[in-house]
């Protein structure tokens, strides 16, 4: 075939159908409603191939991207699905969810003259034909004799635990809630991942044996110590999350209808209390809703909040779109859906109605002053220019602590703001123990958890000697396996190894 | 006991409704079986919850989450005794709103909830030896009855006061006295033991005593409270529980957030004891108004008749119980503010 080049292929991106503002506020259905077999060949066309893929190395799993969308324009979907879930267990997921405009787009050298290429949208196209087809690939482990245990059923947790399945670990997940999937489950909205999608793609974990138990709050039940000494371990992965909600301390803070995104979230995605009564959970939402904050977190609450029946939303942000942390697209959704940006202010009090719940909130405004230590031009108060509005409900969605319980309950180092310590190999203070995603980092991203809980695996493997039976060894070299040509041996994409 | 456990709402046994996702729903082979009931009252009963695991590793004043069949809510529950020979813990509950009723009608010998959690929440300090004062409310006799009995293995001098409306609502009486070197039974009517509240016990045992170290005191706030305030006057240590609506338990949600002195805690990670003497009651009773008018509609649709099963999301079978009306006192929930119950 004719090589490609940026003139010959064609220039516009594909757009992707998209539900109406007008209609998507009235329902909790997807937003984007994906791509057709056309649009993803189409868009698949886009793509150059490059022969050093510089889209691979920003991906925190490392999927072999060209070789998945070469395999597609062959016409060989259930192959590209096989190379795409090599790497990522979870693309239905992490389409959806991944900033990929920080990540693999962000490098995309067609995105240098042109849009890049729309690689979020090509996995999850093959995610979801792989969920409609039945698709997952179960290839026999032969059992080693090791038993692991992963504590969290998150995307930390489930990565990590799908590797070492690989591997042929006895591995069991335990999960506190009632349902798994963490905050895939609990934080991130049904108009952004169905719950069909997460039961599907968390299905696929569990057939390649993993165990997992839910309604088991590691801590509490039994500690990170009872699983090495008694319960026969012989290594520990903690995927806990970085879930505890920050506050503000600022006055009315304690007022009835002031809560966390977390809160609000866990009641409407994890306990249904949209739909109360029918679900027991209440949610008592307000007409008028302010959201702290404008993370994705922040936008989720929103737009959940929207959906629910808010007639006003309002995001009160101390600096500008340009600081904000949340997602491009979740910005540009938030606004197509009404929300009420008021940027660069502050909130100051919440008001009481004088029988304990909000009525109201006073805001100062801000200006951007000089740059903070995160580069951030930080945010400086405007004099005198304090002004109330109405509001009957208050979300705080300004960031979160780590999870106290495993520090509580165990011997494990934390750093200075209490999160677990661990080494550049995700190894804790205690012998076979190994942590990542949230509860290492602090709140980021599930497709970053997710590349934490693969590394840890990896670490896993080392600590137990356990080898894959394909690849070529070199001797060890402390974590890795070592390298051939600079691709590490512990992945086993050959076709890049091909290329070496 | 049936060899395949039904659920409380009527899902079979074993499949939990995730999809393909749960896999094994619960923990290390726990079952949630209810083993055994008793009701004391028209409005309180307790259930025994097959979990030996959760035996084993529960301790005085920590709390279960309990989550009655699919689509209910999460409810805190205390543990009130826990039996590593039966493998079972102890939930004694008061049918105050939908959920505790909807489980004093399913919640049957042979059934099994549909989820519970725990131990949650830091464990009870129980110290060596010195005299303390257990005081249990109401319901809250359930609750603190452990703590008392840890104190006494531990060699303290126990002085228990509990204290009920009247002497229907009477429970584990000779259990709680069995495990106290002194005894103070109040009723608001007198229909048994002294007439008065348990903060009259209280005073009773502080004026006998000049040497108690510490007072535990569990039950409905404005009860807590009452009891912090008379035993500010004597600087006593006072320990009391905290029953803020939660959700997750876990520390995630920061719903049960609660004031003590100048800051904001987490009862279900941080608690749920905590210095009776700091604690804002008044915060907390507010918080605990929050969903006052959802709970009154979901009271509603229980009551009448013509909410059937069918109308909820559950997957509730055809041989799910006929509902009776339910009669007799609200009384005092353990998660929700209602009558001030003679404080």
């Amino acid at each position: 075939m004719a090589k490609k080049t940026i003139r010959t292929i064609p220039q516009e991106r594909t757009a992707i159908p998209v539900q109406t503002p007008e209609d998507r506020v009235q329902n909790f259905a997807e937003v984007a409603l994906g791509y057709l077999q056309g649009h993803a060949l189409n868009e698949c066309e886009r793509c150059l191939l490059c022969p050093e893929p510089a889209c691979v190395k920003a991906c925190p799993v490392a999927i072999n991207i060209p070789g998945f969308i070469e395999q597609i324009i062959d016409g060989e979907f259930h192959a590209a699905y096989e190379t795409l879930s090599d790497a990522n267990l979870l693309p239905a997921i992490c389409g959806r969810v991944c900033p990929q405009e920080d990540q693999c787009e962000a490098v995309c050298p067609v995105g240098d003259t042109l849009e890049p290429v729309a690689i979020g949208r090509l996995e999850r196209w093959l995610g979801d034909m792989a969920i409609e087809q039945g698709w997952n690939s179960q290839p026999y482990h032969e059992p080693n004799g090791f038993k692991v245990g992963i504590v969290g059923s998150g995307p930390a947790g489930i990565a990590c635990a799908a590797d070492l399945a690989k591997a042929g670990c006895d591995v069991t997940v335990y999960e506190a809630l009632h349902k798994a999937g963490g905050v895939l489950r609990y934080g991130i909205p049904e108009f952004r991942l169905p719950n069909q999608v997460i039961d599907v793609e968390m299905g696929n974990i569990t057939k390649l044996g993993v165990k997992i138990e839910c309604n088991t709050l590691v801590g509490r039940l039994f500690t990170i110590e009872q699983m090495i000494d008694e319960m026969g371990y012989d290594a520990v992965f903690i995927g806990t999350g970085a879930g505890s909600p920050k506050f503000m301390g600022i006055p009315g803070e304690s007022l009835n209808g002031v809560l966390s995104a977390n809160e609000l979230l866990t009641r409407t995605n994890l306990m249904g209390a949209g739909d109360f009564p029918n679900y027991d959970t209440p949610l008592h939402l307000g007409k008028k809703v302010a959201i702290i904050g404008s993370g994705n977190t922040a936008m989720d609450a929103m737009r959940v909040a929207r959906r629910l029946g808010a007639e006003t939303v309002y995001c009160i942000y101390r600096r500008t779109e340009a600081e904000s942390p949340a997602r491009e697209e979740e910005i540009h959704h938030a606004k197509e859906e009404g929300i009420d940006f008021r940027w660069l202010t502050t909130p100051v009090e919440i008001l009481d109605d004088g029988e304990g719940n909000v009525r109201g909130m006073r805001c100062l405004e801000m200006e951007l002053g000089e740059p903070d230590d995160s580069g951030r031009r930080r945010p400086v108060p405007i004099e005198g220019s304090e002004y109330e509005f109405e509001a009957d409900m208050v979300v705080y969605a300004i960031g979160t602590n780590p999870n106290p319980i495993i520090g509580q309950t165990s011997k494990l180092k934390l750093n200075q703001w209490g999160y677990l310590d661990t080494d550049e190999n995700l190894a804790t203070s205690m012998a076979g123990v190994y942590a990542g995603g949230d509860i290492v980092t602090g709140a980021a991203t599930v497709i970053l958890a997710m590349g934490a809980g693969r590394k840890a695996a990896r670490s896993i493997k080392s600590y137990l000697g356990i080898r894959d039976t394909d690849a070529v060894y070199l001797p060890e070299q402390g974590g890795d396996g070592g390298t051939l040509f600079g691709i590490n041996l512990e992945e086993r994409n050959f076709v890049r190894l091909q290329g070496a | 006991m049936t060899a395949r456990a039904k659920n409380c709402g009527g899902n079979s046994g074993g499949k939990n409704g995730d999809g393909g996702s749960a896999g094994n729903a619960a923990p290390q082979g726990a079952s949630f079986e209810i083993l055994a009931r008793e009701d004391f009252s028209d409005v309180t009963y307790l259930l025994e919850v097959s979990h030996p695991m959760m035996a084993k590793a529960a301790r005085p004043g920590q709390f279960v989450i309990v989550i009655c069949r699919e689509g209910g809510e999460r409810i805190p529950l205390t543990i009130a005794d826990f039996d590593t020979e039966r493998g079972s813990i102890t939930l004694v509950i008061q049918a105050a709103g939908k959920t505790t009723r909807e489980m004093q009608q399913l919640c049957q010998v042979g059934t099994s909830l549909y989820s519970m959690v725990g131990p949650l929440g830091e464990p009870s300090h129980i110290s060596e030896g010195g005299k303390v004062v257990c005081v249990g409310g109401g319901l809250g006799v359930a609750p603190v009855f452990p703590q008392a009995r840890a104190f006494k293995q531990n060699g303290a001098y126990v002085i228990g006061v509990v204290g009920f409306r009247n002497e229907d609502l009477v429970f584990w009486r000779d259990k709680f006295e069995s495990v106290c070197d002194e005894f103070i039974i109040c009723s608001d009517d007198g229909s048994v033991g002294i007439k008065g509240l348990v903060t009259d016990g209280i005073e009773i045992a502080a004026a006998k005593h000049a040497d108690i170290d510490e007072v535990i005191a569990i039950g409905p706030p404005i009860m807590m409270k009452a009891a912090a305030e008379t035993t500010r006057e004597h600087g006593i240590k006072t320990t009391v529980s905290l029953n803020p609506i939660m959700v997750d338990g876990t520390g995630m949600c920061g719903g049960c957030r609660v004031l003590v002195g100048d800051e904001t805690k987490f009862a279900c990670v941080d608690g749920p004891d905590f210095d009776g003497h700091e604690v804002d009651f008044s915060d907390l009773m507010n918080r605990l108004t929050r969903f006052k008018a959802d709970e009154a509609e979901a009271m509603e649709r229980w009551a009448s008749e013509a909410d059937q099963p069918a109308a909820l999301k559950s997957k509730a079978d055809a041989s799910a119980p006929q509902r009776r009306a339910v009669h007799g006192d609200i009384g005092v929930h353990w998660g929700t503010i209602k009558d001030n119950d003679g404080y």
